[in-house]
């Protein structure tokens, strides 16, 4: 009688159900079975991230700032690359140089398989109402989870530590918002231009080379954009597998409590994040062909 | 050649699938296109419309907003399938057309000028007029060739490299205009055109097109749904209503005899002037002199007639201008080649009477009326003009 009254209480222990196990097993299966094709992966993530990050130590510091102020100026104005040009020169001054060119060939690397693999994916999903109904559940999903949970699996998967399952984790993280902008671009092309398009018998392929990805162009480079902020966020907690670079000096005056250095570390990737920010959004604006010039 | 289309039975019908079918087992039961809506949720758009259009012919169909014109004409290059009919071109079926086939038909023989342009945004001017031949893989220095003399046949030629958004509305119909010129199709389409453009523009636009139809061999299939440009435009003009055709003609017998008596309040507010064009009632003029003719010859005939000048055109019945009769009496030449004074004001053929009103007036002359080459067909004088206003 009392235990009948419990049960309306508090949720019975017995009913609930483990979803941990299988999915420790499934990942360890998927480990076991695709051994050879991960360890492949791995030497060849290993191989561009080095590639990478060989070349961005071996141009000089200066470089990036005069080419920097270059950029900044032929997208806004003098002031504006005077601005992000001196952010730059303080991530040097502040001694964060060497950590950022870690992190930056780690936020490089995933935008760019980002780009790869989810503007196809963007539009397979304009173009196919299956993998749309399919794909916009994942992507929330993928959006949603807490991105901590990302590492784990990564870790799992490669058996390794650092770059590897940090570019992996990254790129989950940030691919979709480049796959939600692509699919959204291509599908918010104008009706009427599609529809000239077709009248004067245009292949499906000719719509999306000529009209379709033209016109979407402005939205996807807002993409990549977003894209770029979630991998910069990402830098941090893809220390706590071993990823080198600013992330980790964070990392490390949280654990030691150095106030300081903590924030230093943080402005450093505040920087970091305002500058390409600010470069991509001038790309993007400048690739808006549809905003150029005004009505007669 | 122009091609002639061939309209049988043909029905468009919009909805949910099982709705839809529901609507086109009604089609034929005898009830309105809002009867079926009603019984089954699906949308009539086009019901049962039937006829022909001629080789060449400038086609206008004029409706209310809602009227299923625009649904009736997108059928016509299959941007909307029909749910039932036929549609002939020169004897073919586009609904048996495969993709292939259709595609072929859509790049070589029929293009759409749409209400809002359907500019591509992206490209420049050049870059939309040439779209039609670049999906068909004509070579870039031809493509560019033929696209130039679209533009110029527009007039737009000194903007070919600005973007579309940097051009007037009226400007970027043109644009519209002579993308789908470009390859050359038999039959044009135009959805509306002109109708998001202003007043003046719009007649200015309508005046071009009348001339470039008189220079060209093409069947135009024209929607609007203001009958006067109806009238203006159309050699023969279908009238529709809640999916129907209601009425079918030629201006003249939309006058005389109006089927109903929605068709009677429709055309209530059109100017009957604006319907007659100058070569409805112009004159064919006694004498016409040719390049080349003796001074004498000349001088003779114009006694003989009482003529105080006469109208000269070369071998080719193109317009020269005029030789006075005192020219010819004070002349020393042998042939009037070097009395010709040149003439501006001469109208063109397919002008309305209101149009060449205000250029008769200030004449002192009949007026030349010319073709859209330029050729001599008649002369516009005053009386008869005041006679059929007066009318």
């Amino acid at each position: 009688m009392f235990k009948l009254l419990n049960v309306f209480l508090t949720f019975p222990d017995d009913l609930t159900i483990d979803i941990a196990g299988p999915i420790d097993t499934f990942i360890d299966w998927l480990g076991d079975t695709f051994r050879v094709f991960l360890d492949g992966f791995v030497v060849f993530f290993t191989f561009l991230l080095d590639a990478v990050q060989n070349f961005l130590f071996f141009v000089p510091w200066w470089v990036y700032i005069v080419l920097l102020f270059i950029a900044v100026y032929k997208l806004y104005r003098l002031s504006t690359a005077f601005v992000l040009s001196t952010l730059l020169l303080f991530i040097m001054l502040l001694g964060f140089w060497d950590g950022t060119v870690y992190t930056l060939t780690i936020i490089l690397v995933s935008v760019l398989i980002s780009f790869v693999i989810g503007l196809p994916t963007g539009i397979l999903m304009a173009k196919a109402p299956t993998a749309e109904k399919i794909l916009k559940p994942v992507l929330d999903m993928m959006q949603t989870l807490p991105s901590f949970v990302y590492l784990i699996p990564a870790l799992m998967l490669f058996n390794t530590f650092g770059r590897v399952p940090a570019v992996v984790a990254t790129f989950i993280y940030a691919v979709p918002p480049l796959i939600r902008l692509t699919y959204l671009g291509i599908k918010n092309v104008d009706e009427s231009i599609v529809e000239a398009g077709e009248s004067f018998g245009s292949t499906s392929m000719q719509m999306l080379y000529k009209i379709q990805l033209p016109q979407a162009l402005s939205t996807i480079a807002a993409g990549v954009n977003q894209t770029t902020m979630m991998a910069v966020a990402m830098v941090v907690i893809t220390s706590l597998i071993g990823a080198r670079g600013v992330g980790r000096d964070v990392l490390r005056a949280v654990q030691q409590l150095n106030v300081g250095d903590g924030f230093a570390a943080g402005f450093a990737i505040v920087f970091l994040a305002i500058i390409l920010d600010r470069l991509l959004q001038g790309i993007a604006q400048k690739l808006d062909m549809t905003a150029q010039g005004d009505e007669l | 050649m122009a091609k002639a289309i061939n309209i049988k039975d043909l029905s468009v019908v919009f909805g949910k699938t099982k709705q839809r079918q529901a609507a086109i087992d009604m089609l034929d039961s005898g009830k309105t296109a809002q009867e079926i809506r009603e019984a089954t949720g699906a949308t009539v758009a086009v019901k049962n419309v039937d006829f022909d259009v001629e080789e060449g012919e400038l086609f206008v169909i004029v409706g209310l907003s809602g009227s299923g014109k625009s649904s009736f004409i997108r059928t016509l290059n299959l941007l909307n399938r029909p749910a039932t009919g036929s549609i002939e071109v020169d004897g073919k079926d586009l609904m048996d057309m495969t993709k292939d086939e259709l595609r072929q038909y859509r790049r070589n023989d029929v293009s759409m000028v749409f209400q809002h342009f359907g500019l591509l945004s992206h490209r420049t001017v050049i870059g939309n007029v040439e779209y039609p031949l670049e999906v068909q893989g004509v070579d870039k220095k031809e493509r560019r060739e033929r696209s130039m003399e679209a533009i110029k046949m527009v007039g737009l030629d000194g903007w070919e490299n600005h973007m579309p958004n940097q051009l007037s509305g009226g400007m970027r119909q043109r644009v519209g205009l002579a993308r789908a010129l470009t390859n050359d199709p038999e039959i044009l389409l135009m959805d509306e055109p002109y109708s998001a453009l202003d007043p003046l523009i719009r007649r200015e636009m309508q005046n071009e097109l009348l001339k470039l139809d008189d220079e060209m061999d093409r069947t135009i299939i024209f929607i609007t749904h203001d009958m006067n440009e109806a009238f203006r435009m159309g050699d023969r003009i279908a009238l529709m209503k809640d999916a129907e055709v209601v009425q079918l003609g030629t201006p003249e017998e939309f006058f005389e005899k109006p089927a109903n008596q929605y068709v009677k309040d429709f055309i209530a507010d059109v100017d009957k002037t604006r319907i007659l064009k100058v070569r409805n009632i112009m004159n064919k003029p006694s004498f016409v002199a040719k390049k080349g003719m003796a001074v004498k010859e000349t001088l003779e005939k114009l006694k003989a007639l009482d003529m105080k000048f006469v109208y000269v055109t070369d071998e080719k019945h193109k317009f020269l201008g005029y030789v006075t009769l005192e020219q010819l009496k004070k002349s020393q030449a042998k042939t009037i080649d070097k009395l010709v004074n040149p003439d501006d004001t001469s109208i063109y053929r397919n002008l309305y009477i209101k149009d060449a009103w205000e250029k008769l007036n200030e004449a002192e002359f009949d007026l030349p009326v010319v073709d859209g080459k330029g050729r001599l067909r008649g002369i516009l004088d005053y009386e008869t003009v005041v006679e059929v206003l007066a009318q």
